[in-house]
Formats: structure tokens, sequence, C-alpha cells
């Protein structure tokens, strides 16, 4: 191996044989540094936060839907909370913010990130481990207590954060103002200890990506999902502690009295929101580009065929990670900003949606004329697609000044947001979760189960969510406690009862998915190496991989995408396999292509 | 089955048997990106103190009617030192000399701890005379800045510590000396942050 400047050996990993695993329990499943088993953490903990969240969104929907009736189970609450089963204001505000503030931070983005980062990039790129294995276990670590002190906010006096997920300053700021204080300092302190476990695990992608990749797995034979992996990775870096200094700018306001956003003492409210969106729009991307890129990698498997435009794939990833970093004023319209910046603004954001339309289309070429297998992966991936170009297609709206004036702040962005976040991510994750269960956990999900969850989950989704353009455009607030106060929202509000019941619907339908993910784990039907005949490294291991991965480094002779391809017999070609008889000449042209 | 499979050119290549990285070591290459991390978090405090400067020009005092500039600039001068005594420990190291390797991380250790303790001095000293964060923008902005500087030092001081417990166990040598290098790359950064902040905070 190369040796560096300073004379330093270079990693010696993959070059040893994977040793017999004598780790005690606490060190192989608990504290430890294997990046599967620390991806599996991730996926445990982010799911729980999912099912809190989405709890929490029932509590939110059935005040919307059924105002002033008490909550079905709400007499277990506290009377801080509920009284008689009945909402509080107060409650409902606490339930809208840390709905975002864990579906974002603690849900989605970990599940995007921190499940498929640690458990694919090594796997797909052909190393025993992440580079810094031990950082990597922090991360994770750090990320509990996060979780914990989140939580902690809703057992202290005055209850938990409640000026939204975004927590716009003064009203965040002053607790004279919100009513909460404790509540609030811990979201900040959260935040903070959060930000090191992503900023911890961001950089050792990075390096991995860079350092690790096994011989031959050049920068274009990388898997998407890992080039996603990657320029999310980038953006996570650089944008994370932007929030970071922002959050403790306001801890500060909080607990040291200092003058940040007081504007009475010269601070700038508006500064919060710069700050805030300045990491928060890159954050939008962290949150699709992975998405983006397990539906790559799935779509082309279900359809049998390479990914149509493979290197403009990647440069649509790279450009959207860069546009991202000059999109955020789009945020703020609305906001007593510049109204010429404005304008900037919203030219940068409709370029954005050029490389979001390569995308899109290079998907529908992959499928076209695809002989198309329609697995549980497939089906969530086609579905993240189509509900992404409805997203997609809002956000344009929302993005043009004129149009935004009208329905900024209502539940058309309600609905937009949840058509890239849940109709985007959450279906990949679907996707990427069914996908590569049975290399983690060595079983197949139920395939029936999963397309009913599938189906049902699909419909009550567009019945939940469809409907809020109506509510937006009709201008229904968004983050109100109670919409029949106004006489020109009674009108709608049986739309609000019928998008409650839809939403208490998609929440049941989850819980087939819970089932399903649970059962699999023991009884589900035993995978083998590759279930999916799928060309990347992690299926040329056994399920799940032992410790170290690979027993023999690598070598890769292609990219991921060789289905249907005639140098093979199957319809696919594995990363790693050599051609027999060597390799035709350059040109060279197939019979019969 | 009938395809239409393009078939790319990168099917034909040979494998390539060079290893592939970005030609640096893994914790040189990782410093350097966690580096970029840093850079952003004290942008996002540097470009917030200016934006508030803009605005409200009136509530900062002129330089040094509150802060000592003097004592601050020994300080200074002292973290400089702290990143030369840093170049020659690492110089030490690539020669293999492990006695000047380890006088010169002790020497960093003492100097970066010292500046530490001057920043600690320097704030009872303006707690004392009534400049506490709370003191409108300019208290803000100033412990707050400085503030999260000196708890880089500190870290910097604690990673030093570590460093340097492990040379005197003889850990660092001739050929592999990278723990040396990757702090040093930190301190370096460090220092220059406070090159900056001292300009910006104290000077003008």
């Amino acid at each position: 191996m190369a040796t560096t400047a300073t004379g330093a050996p270079a990693h010696a990993y993959g070059e040893e044989h994977p040793h017999v695993d004598d780790r005690p329990f606490i060190r192989k499943y608990i504290f430890s540094t294997d990046h599967k088993i620390i991806g599996i953490q991730f996926l445990l903990m982010s799911l729980l936060f999912l099912l809190l969240g989405g709890t929490l969104a029932m509590v939110m929907r059935w005040q919307l839907g059924f105002p002033g009736r008490p909550l079905p189970g709400g007499g277990v609450l506290p009377e801080t909370m509920a009284q008689g089963g009945v909402i509080l204001p107060e409650f409902y505000n606490a339930a809208v913010t840390m709905h975002g503030t864990f579906m974002v931070f603690f849900a989605i983005m970990p599940l995007l990130v921190g499940v498929f980062g640690n458990y694919l990039i090594p796997l797909k790129i052909g190393a025993p481990d992440m580079a810094f294995p031990r950082i990597n276990m922090a991360s994770f670590w750090t990320a509990v207590p996060a979780g914990f002190l989140m939580l902690a906010g809703f057992f202290v006096e005055g209850g938990s954060a409640a000026a939204g997920w975004t927590s716009y300053a003064p009203l965040s700021a002053r607790s004279d103002l919100s009513g909460v204080h404790l509540g609030q300092i811990f979201w900040c302190l959260s935040l903070v200890v959060l930000g090191l476990s992503s900023i911890m695990g961001s950089f050792n992608y990075i390096t991995t990506v860079i350092n690790l990749r096994a011989p031959g797995m050049n920068w274009f034979r990388l898997p998407l999902s890992i080039w996603a992996l990657f320029v999310t990775s980038c953006l996570v870096l650089l944008a994370i502690p932007v929030l970071s200094g922002a959050a403790i700018m306001l801890l500060f306001d909080q607990t040291l009295g200092t003058k940040f956003f007081e504007p009475a003492a010269g601070g700038q409210p508006l500064l919060w929101q710069h700050l805030f969106w300045f990491f928060g729009h890159p954050e939008v991307y962290i949150l699709i580009l992975p998405a983006m890129g397990f539906a790559s990698d799935i779509i082309a498997n279900g359809a049998r065929k390479p990914v149509f435009g493979y290197t403009s794939m990647v440069l649509a990833i790279i450009a959207i990670g860069f546009l991202g970093w000059g999109v955020w004023g789009h945020h703020m319209f609305q906001s007593g900003m510049n109204p010429t910046l404005g304008t900037a603004f919203m030219i940068s954001t409709l370029l954005i949606s050029v490389p979001s339309a390569i995308k899109t289309f290079n998907w529908l070429g992959t499928i076209w004329q695809g002989n198309i297998t329609f697995h549980v992966p497939m089906l969530n991936a086609l579905a993240f697609v189509s509900m992404f170009v409805i997203g997609g297609l809002s956000g344009v709206f929302m993005a043009t000044t004129p149009v935004d004036i009208y329905i900024h702040d209502t539940y058309f962005i309600v609905a937009h947001l949840h058509y890239v976040l849940f109709g985007g991510s959450l279906f990949a994750i679907f996707a990427a979760v069914t996908y590569w269960y049975p290399k983690m956990f060595g079983r197949l999900m139920n395939p029936t189960l999963g397309k009913i969850h599938f189906w049902l989950t699909l419909i009550f989704y567009n019945c939940t969510f469809f409907p809020m353009h109506q509510l937006g455009l009709h201008g229904h607030m968004r983050r109100i406690y109670d919409p029949t106060q106004y006489a020109f929202l009674k009108e709608v509000q049986p739309v609000n009862t019928f998008i409650t019941i839809s939403a208490f619907l998609l929440f049941a339908t989850q819980m087939l998915f819970l089932v399903n993910f649970i059962m699999s784990w023991f009884n589900g039907q035993k995978a083998g190496n590759n279930p999916w005949n799928d060309n990347g490294l992690e299926w040329t291991l056994p399920s799940p991989p032992v410790h170290g991965n690979f027993p023999v480094t690598p070598t890769v002779y292609r990219g991921p995408y060789e289905y249907s391809s005639p140098h093979s017999d199957k319809d696919f070609l594995p990363q790693n396999v050599p051609l027999p008889g060597g390799y035709p000449a350059p040109h060279a042209q197939p019979a019969g292509d | 089955m009938a395809h239409t499979a393009a078939i790319h050119e990168d099917v034909m290549a040979p494998p390539r048997t060079r290893a592939a990285g970005a030609g640096v070591y893994s914790e040189k290459l990782g410093m350097w990106v966690f580096l970029g991390s840093e850079v952003m978090f004290f942008t996002g405090l540097i470009g917030s103190y200016v934006i508030l400067r803009f605005a409200h020009p009136d509530s900062w005092k002129p330089p040094g009617h509150v802060l000592n500039i003097p004592v601050t600039a020994v300080n200074t001068f002292l973290l400089i030192c702290s990143s030369v005594t840093m170049v020659k420990a690492f110089a030490a190291a690539q020669d293999g000399i492990q006695r000047a390797l380890r006088l010169w991380l002790v020497a960093t250790v003492l100097i970066g701890a010292s500046f530490v303790g001057v920043q600690v001095y320097e704030y009872t000293h303006l707690i004392e005379k009534g400049f506490v964060p709370s003191e409108g923008l300019y208290g803000s902005t100033f412990y707050t800045m400085t503030g999260f500087h000196g708890f880089h030092v500190t870290m910097g001081v604690i990673c030093m510590i570590y460093v340097t417990w492990r040379a005197f166990r003889g850990k660092y040598t001739k050929e592999d000396h990278r723990g040396v290098e990757v702090i040093g790359l930190y301190w370096h950064f460090v220092d220059l942050v406070w090159i900056i902040l001292f300009t910006i905070v104290y000077l003008i």
C-alpha cells in the first residue's frame, strides 16, 4: 500500500482476515464499534422516535378535526396538558413543536444518514469498517442523550419547547412570551449535543468514502446511494455547525441574558431566521438526497436495467448540494426581508428544480421498457418518485414570491413539506429498510404484509395530505389551535375532519410495518446472500456480514448497475466478478445489441 | 429477455489495482474535514457579530475603553508562540528526536494553558468592572465569541496533554507520528481563529 508523505504506513484495513468474534456481549451489541451494529442501533432508536413523532401528530390532528372534544385516551395526560381529555392550547403548541423536532432531527435524519450511512457506506465501497470506528460509536452514544434531553422537556415545569420546530425568536428567546423556560433550554441543549453527533458521523463518512474504497472502486463506479450519502455528509458537516452556533446564541439569550435576538437592546430576531434557514435549507436536502440515492439503487434493481444517465445523476446530486446553500431566503419572503433579495432567492430556488427534474426524468428513463419486478422496495421507491414530483411542483408554487405572499404560512406549506418529507423521504425509507433488512437481519420482511402496508399507506397518505393544499388555498393558517374560531374556516371544517380520520388510519397502517419489522426478525424467510439479485458488494457477503465485513478485500471491475448485461448469463453482473475469458476490447459491440 | 441496456465503457475496463484514496492518511484527512465544520461554526458566530455591529454601531465602545488591549496582545503573542513550539514539536517528530519532541510538546501545553489562564483572569476582571454577558450586544458577542474560542483552546490543551503523554511513552516514531501532525493542524487552526477574533473584537 502507498505510504504517506510523513512516512507513516497507510491503513492496513482489509488486509487482515476477520478474526473469530469473541467480543463480549456489551462490546458486540451495546458499545460496539462495528458500523453494522451502530447502523442497527440508529435504526431502532429512530424508529422509536418516528413512532413518538407520529403519536404527537395524532394529538394535533385530533384537536384540528374535533376541536374541544376529549382526546380518546387523553385522560391519562396530566392536567397541564389536557383537561378532562381536552387538549390545552399550550400542549397543542408543544405537540406541533415536538412533532416537527422529533421527525426532522430524531427520525428522518438519523434514519437516512445515521442508519444507512453507517450500514451501507463501508459495505458498498468494500471497506472493513468506518475510518474511525470509535468516533462512530461515540456518534451514536451522543445522539442517545440528545434524544433524552429533548424528551425531558415534557416532564419539566412549563412543558416542552412550544415555539415551533423553527423556534423563531423572540418567542423562543423569552419565556415571558412563550410561557416555556426549561423546555426551550432543553431544546437548544439537545440540538447542540445532537449536532456534535452529526458532525462526528459526517466527517467519518466523508473520510471513509474518500480513503477506504476498495481497489477499482473509483468515483464513477460508486453506487448512487453512496454518492448521495457523501454529498449529504458534506452538507451535514457544513450546515449543522451553523445551527449549533445559533442554538448556542439562543441558549445564552435564555440563560445568560445576552441580547442576540432581543430587539429592545438592538438584537435582531431576523438574524435567527437567517441562521436557522442557512442551516435549514441544506437540511432539506440532507433529508431528501439520501432518499434519492436509495431510490436510484432500488429502481434500477426493480427495473433490471442500468440507471439511466448515471453521470448526470451524480452531477445532479452535486449540483443540488451546491445550489442548496443559496436558497434559504425563500423561507423568509414574508419576514420583512428586503424584497429585492427575495427575487434573488426566488431565482436561485427555481434553479434547483433543474437538477431535481433531471433526476426525475432519469428515474423514468430507468424504468422505461424495463422488465419490472414489483417487489415491496420497488413499490415504495416508485411511490417516492411520484410523491416527490407532487411535492416538488408545490415547491415551485412556494418559491415564486407572488404566489407565496398568498399561501405563506398556510396549510399549503404543510402539504408541501409532508409531500417531500413523508411522500419523499419516508417512502424511500420504507423502501430502503425493506431492501436492506435481509442484509441486516438475515431474513426477508414478509412481502404480503409489506404490500398491504404499502397500498394502504399510499392511499391514506394522499387522503391526509392532498386536501391540505385546498385548506391552504382557502387561507387556513398553519399551527392554529382551533380553526372553528374563524368564521371563514368553519365551512372547511369537514375537510379537517376528513384529514384527521385519514391521518388516524395512516397511523394505524404503520403498525403493520412495525409488526412486520418485529415478526420478520424472528420468523422471516431466510434471505441468503443476495435475495434481490443485486450487483452491490454487500450482496456478495453472508447475511448478516461478519465483523470486519470482507474476508478478502474485493476488487471492483465495474459500476453497480450492470443489470441484464449481455456479458453475463444471469440478468445481473456483480461489481466484483471478473468476466470469464478476460475483457473484451474497448468499444467492441456485443452481438445482438 | 430482450434488453436494450446500454453497455458501459466501464464494463470493459481492466481492474485497477492501485489503492483508492486522497493520498493522505485517514486521521489527517478526517481532521481537515472536521476543520471545515469548525470554519462554519466560527463563520456563523463572526457573521452574526458583523451583522449586529453594522446595524447598531452605537452598542460598541471604542477600542480599548472596556477591553484591555495590551494584556490581550501579550496573550495573542503567547498563542502564536505556542504555534511555533507546535511546529518545532512536529519537526522533532519528523526527525525522530524524542527528547526535543517531548520538550516542545510540554512547552505547547504550558503556553496553551497559560493562554486560557490569562483569558480567565481577563473575564473575572471584566465582570468585576460590570461588563457582563447581558451587557447589551457588546457583552453578548464578546463573551460568546471569545468564550467559544477559549473552549476550543481548552479542548486542544486536553488533547495535547494526551499526545504528550503518548510521546513520553515513545509512541511517536520517525516513521509514524500521525497524532502529532493531526493535533498540530487543530492547534494552528485555533490560533488562526484567534488572530481574526483579536482583530475584530479588540482592535476594531
